[in-house]
């Protein structure tokens, strides 16, 4: 095929534009299971908030996450052959309600094929919104993992920083309800990575 | 793979072409942009996966917008085909990968229900479509040229004509969400989302007018490439 000697230029982003949602949310992709689905179902759950710390209605929340066990249904995952066919690993949400996004998911374990003892469970979640050029890219990590004290990346941020990647577990609901705000800007400004 | 700082096994987003978080000629971005420098991270393996899609993804109008929502006749407008390739940075094409189209009518007016510029709704247009990249990466709309629309960014602000777009390549880290623009629009030159484009940048958002695309006696065509990060780090020479 033809290979270029000097690499293309990327196509630039541009906002994503208030009006997204009759072509990018079709109706349940905030659900991630089935009924054949392995593991125990969460809820992932959050505001996303401006820089006065008002919730942004018109955002649009992505997910990206391994399976309950760590794999990915993915051909870069050499053990993509066991991951989960009843999983769908990428969930949308819009904001509409308040600023609110909703996920309805598993935990994902370590992924199993980094063979790395100390890094600790994570989804993967995309920002894009009105007002935002590009999108934001963070990772939300669960609380009470013993590895969140040995992960490299967490181990990387401010001790104050960090807990904006650490999501909150709430017990009074149905199925375990972890609470994950994203603030684009403000003291509380999640922390956004540059990938 | 070795939790490595340095190791990248894919391209990450090329910043000198995308656009900042910050630009305040766009004034949503005063309080939607992140302050603090993005922190770097190393690859792991959700970086190198993403969401696939194959058959059964699409269906057979999906592509078309000039009948994938018809009611009562053809919707109004001027009728165009759009086509165009997904490449990796190396030129590799992108096969499978999932594009999303929405966009205003030939009036400049979305369906979208919290649009309130005062102009017709085309009972037979939705404005949005999906398609997948064919085995060389191409990939083809059938389409009304949208109209130009007010927002309330400035005095007198018009968006240029345009058709957002939303893209996955290969990987999660080859997101992208992005517009094409029309060439010749003098709006573009007025337009602080365009204009928030480092200057190289913007060229490659602009669709170039394609004869070859264009079928005689039916609609104009119009080429746009889109190319993705993410790509397998291979040496240029
Ligand atoms: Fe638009």
């Amino acid at each position: 095929m033809t290979e270029q000697k000097t690499p293309l230029l990327q196509t630039s982003s541009q906002t994503v534009g208030p009006f997204f949602h009759y072509g990018l949310i079709f109706g349940e992709e905030h659900i991630l299971v089935n009924e054949h689905t392995l593991g125990q179902r969460i809820i992932i759950t959050g505001t996303v908030f401006d820089g006065d710390g008002e919730p942004i209605p018109d955002a649009l929340v992505e997910i990206w996450q391994a399976d309950v066990n760590g794999y990915f249904d993915h051909p870069e995952d050499p053990n993509h052959d066991k991951a989960d066919k009843h999983f769908k690993y990428f969930g949308r949400s819009d904001t509409v309600k308040n600023g609110v996004y909703s996920f309805k998911t598993v935990k994902p374990a370590v992924a199993t094929c980094n063979n790395d003892t100390q890094e600790a469970p994570y989804v993967c979640v995309r920002v894009f919104s009105r007002g935002m050029l590009i999108h934001a890219v963070t990772r939300m990590y669960f609380p009470n993992e013993k590895n969140n004290e040995t992960d490299v990346l967490l181990n990387s941020i401010d001790a104050n920083r960090k807990q904006t990647l650490i999501a909150r577990l709430v017990e009074n609901n149905d199925l375990p309800t972890y609470h994950f705000d994203i603030h684009l800007q403000g003291a509380e400004e999640t922390v956004f990575l540059d990938l | 793979m070795a939790d490595d700082n340095n190791s990248k096994l894919i391209s990450t987003l090329d910043r000198s072409v995308h656009p900042p978080h910050l630009y305040p000629a766009y004034t949503s971005t005063v309080k939607r942009a992140p302050a603090n420098a993005l922190m770097p991270v190393a690859q792991k393996i959700s970086d190198l996966t993403g969401p696939t899609y194959g058959e059964g993804t699409i269906g057979e109008l999906d592509s078309d917008l000039t009948k994938n929502s018809v009611v009562n006749g053809e919707p109004v407008g001027e009728r165009i085909i759009v086509v165009g390739r997904v490449l990796e940075e190396s030129g590799r094409p992108v096969p499978n990968a999932l594009i999303e189209i929405w966009q205003a009518n030939s009036t400049g007016r979305y369906i979208h229900n919290r649009d309130q510029h005062d102009a017709p709704l085309d009972p037979n247009f939705r404005g949005a479509g999906r398609c997948l990249t064919n085995s060389k990466g191409e990939y083809r709309f059938v389409t009304i040229k949208p109209g130009a629309y007010p927002w309330r960014n400035h005095e007198n602000a018009w968006r240029p004509a345009h058709i957002h777009l939303s893209v996955f390549g290969r990987n999660f880290n080859s997101r992208l969400v992005t517009q094409m623009y029309f060439p010749g629009d003098p709006l573009m030159a007025l337009d602080p989302i365009y204009l928030g484009l480092p200057e190289k940048a913007r060229p490659l958002l602009i669709s170039s007018y394609a004869h070859d695309i264009t079928e005689p006696e039916w609609a104009l065509g119009y080429r746009f490439d889109i190319v993705l990060s993410g790509s397998r780090q291979t040496p240029f020479e």
